[in-house]
């Protein structure tokens, strides 16, 4: 996520290669931890995992600069993750914990951390959208040249929101890069019964934004088409349009018992685990060794060990807090 | 003091915020060339340019949701919803992400957006273009509501909603644009959550809002005229609301109505006559009294419109009625 990164073309070196690699499994790992800690109780509510998916946030934020906004939905933990937000506070954020991210207000749907230009974490599905427009607005007429990343799930195409948001984008001609990853449910509801026209890119260009259809199962797909999308929404100005292609490989939340889809198929798609697949690559070039992925594994483990421990020590904001911040105070 | 319209004096609080700050801008459905269905943004496209007076399309949500979004990013937005019936198009902007951002951040994000939208009976609109609607989002925490009914607290008001941090609903009565009144020559601003006492009294307090500060300024003076001598209070600000001084007049007068064109039921008048009751509970000398329209969708029929919401004589009945009891 620095700017020498991204900077950087995507040529797959040793170092680039275990970036991506370490990115990944974090929130894999982060994950599989999470639900865990679930089990366990101490994180309630919701919980949506992002396993399967993790090659788009992480290819995706390699095209982004610390300048950028990203907005994302209730599965963001690994765009969070991926911007740089420090796993202890995610995971303090989920215990509801006041040295969460959002102090424990917001829970694991709503992640933010303005200091990183990460603008939530939204439970309403689309309701990001026009937010993302907003941020793209200022930044026209407050002439700053940066990318408003908004990321979103398929079923969002069916809402009002994206498609306000997509025409209001194109029509002002904002610098939104608007990110959808379809992974082909919308809870328990495949994508033929949720939209009638399933190629999403083509509905993007309906209104006069370009739009490409990448392969989410491949990190470096997915940064090489976000690089040259996210360049093009800084050079001109204007939206540009990614239709990620992925798969989530657990249920829709932790309430969800996976009822709707066979098991082949999520088995056929576990073929095409992100993680394995660009691990495979990485070996297939010499570029890392079981050495290199055990060091991996190691260091991310201890990372999540400090973050569940720093979570579990963390203070509780005091009841009687209740009411700041439902209003901001100061009116100049 | 110079006298301005109503009309006059919202358009006189944007053009100062436009003229003084490069953040705060205009959007909205035929705001610019057109000048506002209501006229109220008149001359501002030509003063001000397309870059700060931006016409819509016709997509409320995405109107609200690109506010909150440039309000995030420092930026003050007034935007407006053509009438207030289209509110319920943007609703999950203003009650998801507007009230919410500030809590659901812990404290992170700030959302100094304005809301300015028109509705009121009065002219026949029918069912879908005149539906007051304000007592929705009372019931909304993070947002706040005001409602002005004289051009000073038009523009006083405006001015102070722009600067306020958080979101804001602006509620304009459709009648009173044409209205006249005295404004001070230099644009002071009307602090948010005080309310105003439009005429002392010692017998009824009347809680008005909107148009029917009016109505109840006239009913006022009819009951004068039968020796009853009758306090108006406008509370200016719906949330937060200024208790102190309506309890205070309560509890001076120790009799009570509420009036406002919404609906009765669920209506404003209902969250005043609690507070009311709990704070001047052992002062009433009667049963507060509810003014509102009658529970049934704005009909077309001019007589029947008229029949509907309420007007000065059901104020001054209600007056009766609690002067009545002993
Ligand atoms: C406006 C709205 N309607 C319904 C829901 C309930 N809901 C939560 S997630 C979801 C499915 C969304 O699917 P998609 O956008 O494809 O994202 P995914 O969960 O697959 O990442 C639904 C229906 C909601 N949160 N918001």
């Amino acid at each position: 996520m620095s700017t020498e990164a991204t900077a950087k073309a995507t040529t797959l070196d040793r170092d680039h290669g275990l970036r991506l690699l370490r990115e990944m499994l974090r929130i894999r790992r982060f994950e599989e931890r999470a639900a865990e800690q679930y089990s366990l109780a101490k994180i309630r509510g919701f919980l949506h995992l992002y396993i399967g998916e993790e090659a788009v946030a992480v290819g995706v934020m390699q095209a982004l600069t610390p300048n950028d906004a990203v907005v994302a939905t209730y599965r963001e933990h690994g765009h969070a993750l991926a911007r740089g937000l420090p796993a202890s506070s995610l995971m303090a954020e989920m215990f509801g914990k006041a040295s969460g991210c959002s102090r424990g207000r917001g829970g694991s749907m709503h992640f933010f951390d303005v200091s990183r230009r990460f603008y939530g974490g939204y439970a309403i599905v689309g309701g990001g959208l026009p937010i993302a427009v907003g941020l793209a607005l200022a930044d026209a007429m407050q002439g700053r040249r940066r990318v408003s990343a908004c990321f979103f799930g398929e079923g969002a195409v069916a809402e009002g929101e994206f498609h306000e948001s997509l025409n209001l984008a194109a029509l002002w001609k904002l610098p939104v890069l608007f990110l959808c990853e379809n992974n082909l449910y919308a809870m328990g509801t495949p994508i033929v019964q949720e939209l009638a026209v399933t190629d999403i890119a083509a509905r993007a260009r309906s209104y006069g934004i370009p739009a490409h259809a990448v392969d989410g199962m491949d990190v470096l797909e997915v940064e090489a088409a976000a690089r040259r999308a996210a360049d093009e929404v800084r050079e001109t100005g204007e939206p540009r349009f990614l239709e990620l292609r992925t798969y989530r490989f657990r249920a829709h939340s932790m309430a969800d018992p996976d009822l709707y889809r066979t098991k082949e198929e999520i088995e056929r798609w576990k073929r095409r685990d992100p993680i394995v697949l660009f691990e495979e690559r990485l070996r297939a070039a010499e570029l890392i060794s079981d050495g290199d992925l055990e060091e991996l594994e190691a260091a991310v483990a201890a990372e999540l060990d400090e973050a569940i421990a720093f979570a579990d020590a963390a203070p509780i904001e005091p009841v009687e807090d209740l009411l700041k911040d439902v209003t901001t105070p100061r009116s100049p | 003091m110079p006298e301005l319209t109503y009309r006059e004096a919202v358009r006189d609080a944007l053009r100062k915020a436009l003229r003084e700050d490069e953040r705060v801008f205009l959007m909205g459905e035929d705001i610019a060339e057109m000048g506002g269905s209501m006229a109220v943004t008149q001359g501002l496209l030509e003063e001000f340019g397309p870059q700060r007076v931006r016409n819509t399309p016709i997509s409320e949500m995405a109107i609200v949701g690109s506010g909150i979004g440039a309000a995030i990013q420092g930026m003050r937005p007034v935007v407006e919803i053509m009438y207030e019936d289209f509110l319920t198009l943007s609703m999950e902007q203003l009650v998801n992400q507007a009230a919410k951002h500030r809590t659901m951040s812990g404290g992170q994000v700030r959302v100094p957006l304005t809301v300015r939208t028109q509705g009121g009976a009065g002219w026949s609109p029918g069912a879908q273009h005149a539906q007051q609607l304000e007592a929705w989002f009372v019931h909304v925490p993070g947002l706040k509501v005001v409602f002005a009914s004289t051009p000073e607290d038009v523009r006083g008001l405006l001015w102070s909603s722009i600067y306020d941090d958080n979101p804001v609903l602006f509620f304009e009565h459709r009648t009173l644009y044409p209205i006249k009144g005295e404004v001070p020559e230099e644009l002071e601003p009307i602090p948010l959550g005080k309310a105003r006492v439009h005429r002392e009294g010692e017998d009824v307090t009347v809680v008005a809002t909107g148009r029917l500060v009016h109505e109840a300024l006239r009913a006022a003076e009819e009951a004068e005229r039968d020796g009853v001598s009758v306090e108006v209070v406008d509370p200016r600000t719906l949330l937060p609301l200024d208790e102190e001084t309506i309890i205070a007049s309560v509890r001076k007068t120790t009799r009570c109505v509420t009036a406002h064109e919404a609906v009765t039921r669920g209506g404003f008048g209902a969250e005043l006559a609690a507070v009311i009751q709990h704070g001047a509970f052992d002062w009433l000398d009667a049963p507060i009294e509810r003014v509102g329209a009658k529970f049934a969708p704005l009909p077309f029929a001019p007589v029947m419109e008229q029949y509907v919401v309420p007007h000065a004589e059901d104020v001054y009945e209600a007056i009766r009625r609690t002067v009545a009891r002993g």
